[in-house]
């Protein structure tokens, strides 16, 4: 396998910083379930995940769980300054929001914005879990 | 608050740039103590006529209260420690012509200094400073830094309006033409497109040659007082207009084709009651050049997707081309003083308005003239800011 071609599986991702704010989040991962914030007020998801919605001032912000389905809207291949190349991407979730996130499971020569992917999770270097997405 | 910043309500003084790129035996505050020096002797002052003192996140220590108390200035009755990354010096003029407007303060100093290339920070690597940012619990796994957040806003350009991987290198090729000219640049060699398309790809789909110097070095300016202005030997360089503002992903609702320039840039048009067709001369933070072609847009010299063509075949080589920038050879190849290019931005700027840049590049009877900085990251959080100065006749 080229130097590219790497499964994503041999980078070992650094771990999430636990807050109470994120607790939720971190937790639904280890089950392979994907949260996002949703706002009962606005009507509106957001991301990355907080207490007061920041499209309208609301508290009334509850979780949900997304169907971790969504397309590449950018990515990039990192490939020099790092131990083992990795792809970056912002994927933009069926719900209308996008997140940051590593794309796995794939040749990285042949990632392509626009692309449809689903969620997946990874082992961090501490053995929790994180979400990933693969290629559809 | 219309007319604070308009024409001779404050002015640029002084300006230095340190000439070292590479200062492995100096300390920081050491490299700050220099350019503020430097500056005040560029304009004529001292240390005892300062009284607004402006700093950002490079300084050492407590900010401004370490570096006031390292430097000895002890007349201060303004300060300010605005940090938005690189594009915190834009800021501070502006926030200093304010104060000088509204009496706060006659003489600021704003420094800038930094070693990263001594200390090794390059921007492959995950900023440390950004650890404690809310959203980046949810960035750490997935290691952004500087160069792939920028990366994924040239893909997305490059995908929404085809901008290609040529066209970006010609910001390289214009920037390299200006540094052969100076004798204090990091990179001196003139670079074809090819060279920058032959450099290693770093991340996609941005090459080595796409991404700014890692230089220690530093820079000051002092802005004055009209009153004090006048005193002095230098020709007269006046702030006209200003904005400022910051974007972020916008809970999600995240867009890498544009930068908070777009909000800001009309703002200071508006002040300054000028077009971007009066701009001749242009001092673009060049962090990358995605970085570069992505303002001119938003800055307004071309419409929103048309920076590819805007740049291509030399249009920013000062004597060539149709907007002459970064004239001293930008932080793609001079200078990018802690990792933060928006003090040189306005260094260069004014250097053009005073007549004072490089023979073969100076853009001749130059009336006014633009900087523009971009803090941060493009592709997740940035600080923007733009200044237009002018030249008093
Ligand atoms: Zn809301």
């Amino acid at each position: 396998m080229s130097q590219t071609n790497q499964k994503h599986s041999e980078h070992r991702l650094p771990s999430p910083v636990a807050n109470p704010e994120n607790k939720a989040f971190l937790e639904a991962a280890q089950k392979d379930e994907l949260l996002i914030k949703y706002c009962n007020s606005c009507k509106e998801s957001h991301y990355y995940p907080r207490t007061i919605c920041p499209h309208c001032g609301s508290d009334d912000t509850t979780w949900i769980k997304s169907a971790g389905l969504g397309e590449i809207y950018s990515y990039t291949v990192m490939r020099r300054g790092v131990e083992v190349p990795f792809a970056m991407a912002y994927v933009k979730l069926q719900e209308g929001i996008s997140m940051l996130t590593h794309l796995t499971n794939c040749d990285f020569d042949s990632i392509r914005v626009g692309q449809k992917v689903r969620v997946v999770f990874q082992e961090t270097q501490d053995g929790q879990k994180t979400h990933l997405f693969e290629p559809i | 608050m219309s007319s604070a910043a308009n024409k001779y309500d404050a002015c640029i003084a002084g300006i230095y740039e340190h000439p070292l790129r590479v200062a492995p035996d100096h300390t920081v505050a050491q490299l700050h103590a220099e350019v503020a020096r430097g500056a005040l002797l560029d304009a004529g002052l001292t240390l005892d006529d300062v009284d607004g003192y402006f700093c950002a996140g490079d300084a050492p220590g407590m900010g401004p209260v370490s570096m006031a108390d390292y430097l000895g200035l002890k007349k201060l009755r303004y300060l300010d420690s605005t940090d938005t990354g690189g594009s915190s010096y834009l800021t501070h003029v502006n926030h200093a012509a304010r104060a000088i407007a509204a009496g706060q303060c006659k003489v600021a100093l704003i420094t800038l200094a930094g070693r990263p290339k001594s200390e090794g920070s390059s921007g492959t690597q995950v900023r440390s400073q950004w650890a404690s940012a809310p959203d980046f619990a949810f960035e750490k796994p997935y290691s952004p830094a500087p160069l792939n957040t920028y990366a994924m806003c040239a893909m997305r350009h490059m995908y929404e309006f085809g901008t290609t991987s040529e066209q970006l290198a010609w910001i390289k090729v214009a920037a390299s033409h200006h540094a052969q000219h100076n004798p204090n640049a990091a990179l001196k060699d003139v670079l074809t497109v090819d060279d920058v398309l032959n450099s290693p790809m770093i991340a996609d789909p941005l090459h080595r040659a796409d991404c700014c110097v890692v230089t220690d070095s530093g820079g000051a300016l002092v802005v004055v007082h009209p009153d004090i202005a006048k005193t002095l030997k230098k020709p007269v360089v006046t702030m006209m207009g200003a904005g400022e503002t910051t974007k972020g992903q916008m809970g999600g609702k995240v867009d890498l084709t544009y930068s908070g320039l777009a909000w800001a840039a009309p703002l200071a048009f508006k002040e300054a009651k000028l077009t971007p067709e009066q701009i001749r001369y242009a001092s673009i933070y060049d962090s990358f050049t995605i970085t570069v072609l992505i303002q001119l847009e938003d800055l307004g010299f071309c419409k929103k997707g048309e920076g590819g063509k805007f740049v291509e075949g030399g249009q920013l080589i000062s004597g060539k081309g149709k907007l002459a920038f970064n004239t001293d050879g930008g932080g793609l190849c001079n200078n990018h003083p802690a990792n933060r290019g928006g003090m040189t931005k306005v260094i260069e700027a004014v250097r053009q308005l005073r007549g004072e840049a490089h023979p073969a590049v100076q853009v001749p009877n130059l009336e006014f003239a633009l900087a523009s900085g971009i803090g941060g990251a493009l592709g997740t959080r940035h600080g923007a800011s733009v200044l237009i100065m002018g030249r008093l006749q």
